[in-house]
């Protein structure tokens, strides 16, 4: 309640802070709500820093403590191994292909989902009947549970499952879709395509609406075609739309875990271990704390990287960054 | 500047603040009551109620605890889960172990040792246990590091109703004129899929990803996946080669056994025959099927054999209360409670491996079949492979026989493959 009281009388103690520059009792009293101010600032702010430091900060601080550790959970000992646990990811024959898998799952991700986001928000970016209807049933999966969304996919690429049933019927015969090394990969690609493409859709046409139609008009008077229009006049426009889901989707893919562990345990080979996945494997099923924290250290670095490369790329192709 | 630090500080000071009262919270002292929890994988209500009842009347007897606490874990993940548990500080008192999961708990000192406790326990009977029941899970030392609560032997059993709609012969009738073989049983699993499209035979829990469960084929052949001693590959040995060519011609040339990425449950009547554990016959009343019948594990080219399951319960070094945890499973598996257990889990005693014992956990099976399936299964079957770093070595050669489950596999070169991979694991 007396947050709500002091309001006014900050508003006054700003607007008099050239006028009360020679009186000390008042620069006193605004200082003294100005700390008011600030505490109540940081009861907001605390549950969200607390969370951050417990949940983010501290487990990144004891990922590069335990690097440097040997821990066996079942032995109960902990050991200093010094770089042992560095030099291993540098002989380890697996984490090349198990990069390369998280390269070609992420890239396959990124152009797919984007692609398809893209696509859809143009296509539903019009006023006609029933789209209401088509935007929620592209965006349903979104909010179903990527567990169960990726168990029901998982009957549905069975070798004898759903998709081969419908191939059959036009007289294809379907691979072994998860049992295949290509097909498997394109398989986990495009199951997570259709799980999150509703929500860059979203995003997407969201910002095509934001696009305004009188220089979409103005292009169009100059003679611009529709593929010009869109490539040189709607594409910029929304290009920090464009920005935005592309770092959270290239985020979201080197995280990728639950539709691994549902579709393929990895496989066929390791073909589908991406990086998170070998991460648990060595961590929680190999009892290789150590190991899997300097994976997971692998990890935040690439993250990191990724997210400020694009983040410095923007200004080249950003169009509101110039 | 200022308000960056302040607001640093104030959150430091909280979270240093929660982590002090985390840390500070102190277990109960020596006097005062405990809380017991074991880690199980069964979500039963029958057998938690009879662990239950075990318990309410241990406590009964045992002021010194205040309770018992059976925590059901998912079984797929269930070692994952457990030694999560460990590693995040929550371990528990006991815990059901697997037998891949044995080698690994038994030689890294994380159980209690049981000898003293069992032997002190006045009318426990330590001497009634099987011998080989307990060899997986003793340590180098041969000290009991947790006790085997339930044995159970891989069986077949065979859908007769199918057969018959197939014009093929009964299981009995095979067993009869000497015909109980896996090659008999694939070529008729051949002919039922050919006539009703159902398939022959499946090892149920392979699923082409949990290949120890193939030891339940390979030990007719006299295959093993590795030495004696686990210090040697023998995957690619010629008897595991002629195992694996058997398999792949069922799934990819006779097509008797569903192949990769198929399913077809015995249960659901989708199949003649089922090798899996006794336990399964209690699907067998909701399956439909109407006349079927319980079979030792079929001859292969070496032979008889017969292959068990295991599962240990023990109690964890790491546990708040480890010698309250060796005096329950003392009290939890004692000659009374091991009998009232074997209505769901064949017991290691050898004075309760008698038909009558098992009749009462098994109704739907005659005595006459536990006489002459299970119980010789109990006692002479070899138990499922395991070995140190169980974890690793199944990932491994999961990954390297996903390479032979293709129709065109170079399988002599995919098994020598899997010893590459799998050679210096077993060396460790």
């Amino acid at each position: 309640m007396s947050g709500v009281l002091d309001e006014a009388p900050v508003v006054l103690a700003s607007g008099a802070r050239r006028a009360g520059a020679g009186f000390p009792g008042i620069r006193r009293r605004r200082r003294r709500l100005s700390q008011g101010d600030a505490l109540i600032g940081y009861l907001f702010v605390a549950p969200q820093v607390l969370g951050i430091l417990l949940f983010v900060i501290l487990p990144l601080v004891l990922i590069l403590y335990y690097n440097f550790h040997e821990w066996n959970v079942l032995a109960n000992s902990f050991r200093f191994v010094g770089t042992e646990n560095v030099e291993r990811l540098f002989s380890d024959p697996k984490v090349g292909p198990v990069l390369g898998a998280t390269a070609i799952f992420s890239v396959g991700l990124v152009i797919g989902n984007l692609g398809l986001a893209l696509l859809l928000a143009v296509l539903l970016n019009r006023k006609v009947r029933g789209i209401t209807f088509f935007r929620t049933l592209f965006f349903s999966p979104v909010v179903v549970s990527l567990v169960a969304w990726t168990i029901v996919w998982g009957f549905l690429l069975q070798d004898d499952g759903g998709i081969n049933g419908l191939l059959a019927t036009i007289g294809i015969e379907g691979p072994n879709w998860l049992r295949e090394g290509p097909t498997a990969m394109i398989s986990v690609v495009v199951v997570q395509v259709f799980k999150n493409v509703g929500l860059n859709m979203i995003l997407f046409l969201s910002a095509l609406q934001g696009v305004p139609r009188e220089v979409v008009e103005a292009a169009s008077i100059d003679g611009a075609g529709r593929g010009a229009t869109f490539g040189r006049i709607t594409l910029p426009l929304i290009s920090p739309t464009i920005l935005l889901t592309t770092i959270i989707t290239i985020v979201g893919s080197l995280q990728v875990f639950a539709q691994i562990a549902v579709l393929t345990q990895g496989g066929p080979g390791i073909s589908t271990t991406v990086l998170v996945y070998y991460l648990f494997q060595q961590a929680f099923e190999f009892h290789r704390f150590g190991y899997g924290s300097t994976l997971a250290l692998v990890l935040f670095v690439i993250v990191l990287l990724l997210t400020i490369v694009q983040w410095q790329l923007r200004k080249r192709w950003v169009f509101y960054e110039n | 500047m200022n308000s960056a630090k302040t607001l640093s500080a104030v959150a430091i000071v909280v979270a240093a603040s929660i982590a002090v009262s985390g840390c500070s919270s102190s277990g109960p002292t020596a006097s005062e009551p405990v809380s017991l929890r074991m880690t199980v994988w069964t979500s039963n209500e029958d057998q938690l109620a009879l662990f239950d009842e075990i318990a309410d009347a241990y406590i009964a007897d045992h002021p010194e605890v205040e309770s018992i606490t059976f925590d059901p874990l998912d079984f797929d993940s269930y070692t994952t889960t457990l030694t999560t548990q460990l590693a995040g500080g929550n371990p528990p008192d006991m815990a059901w172990l697997l037998e891949n999961a044995a080698p690994d708990f038994v030689s890294s000192g994380a159980l209690v040792s049981l000898d003293d406790v069992l032997s002190a326990t006045e009318g426990y009977e330590l001497d009634d246990l099987s011998e080989s029941a307990t060899e997986l899970w003793r340590t180098a030392d041969g000290d009991l590091a947790a006790y085997p609560f339930s044995t159970s032997p891989f069986v077949v059993f065979a859908n007769d109703d199918l057969l018959a709609e197939a014009g093929q012969p009964t299981g009995a009738e095979l067993q009869a004129g000497g015909d109980w073989n896996w090659e008999t049983i694939s070529d008729i699993g051949s002919k039922v899929n050919a006539a009703t499209g159902k398939a022959g035979f499946v090892i149920r829990d392979f699923e082409y990803t949990q290949w120890d469960y193939l030891s339940t084929v390979w030990n007719g052949w006299g295959a093993a996946p590795w030495s004696e001693d686990g210090q040697t590959c023998t995957m690619d040995s010629a008897e595991m080669v002629d195992a694996f060519t058997f398999l792949h011609d069922a799934a990819f040339e006779k097509q008797s056994m569903p192949g990769p990425g198929t399913t077809a449950d015995f249960f659901a009547g989708d199949a003649a025959f089922t090798v899996t554990q006794i336990s399964r016959a209690s699907l067998l009343p909701e399956s439909g099927i109407g006349s079927w019948e319980l079979l030792p594990l079929p001859e292969g080219p070496d032979g008889e054999y017969s292959v068990i399951g295991q599962a240990g319960v023990g109690a964890l070094v790491q546990g708040d209360h480890p010698e309250q945890a060796a005096e329950f499973i003392a009290w939890f598996t004692n000659p009374e409670n091991s009998a009232k257990l074997a209505t769901y889990f064949p017991p290691a005693r050898e004075s309760q491996l008698t038909p009558e014992t098992l009749s009462a956990a098994n109704p739907i099976l005659t005595e006459a079949q536990l006489a002459d399936v299970v119980i010789p299964a109990i006692a002479d079957g070899q138990v499922r492979p395991s070995h140190t770093g169980a974890a690793e070595i199944q990932q491994e050669v999961r990954s390297g026989l996903d390479g032979l489950w293709v129709e065109d596999a170079d399988i002599a070169g995919t098994l020598s493959g899997v010893c590459d991979a799998i050679g210096t694991l077993l060396e460790q």
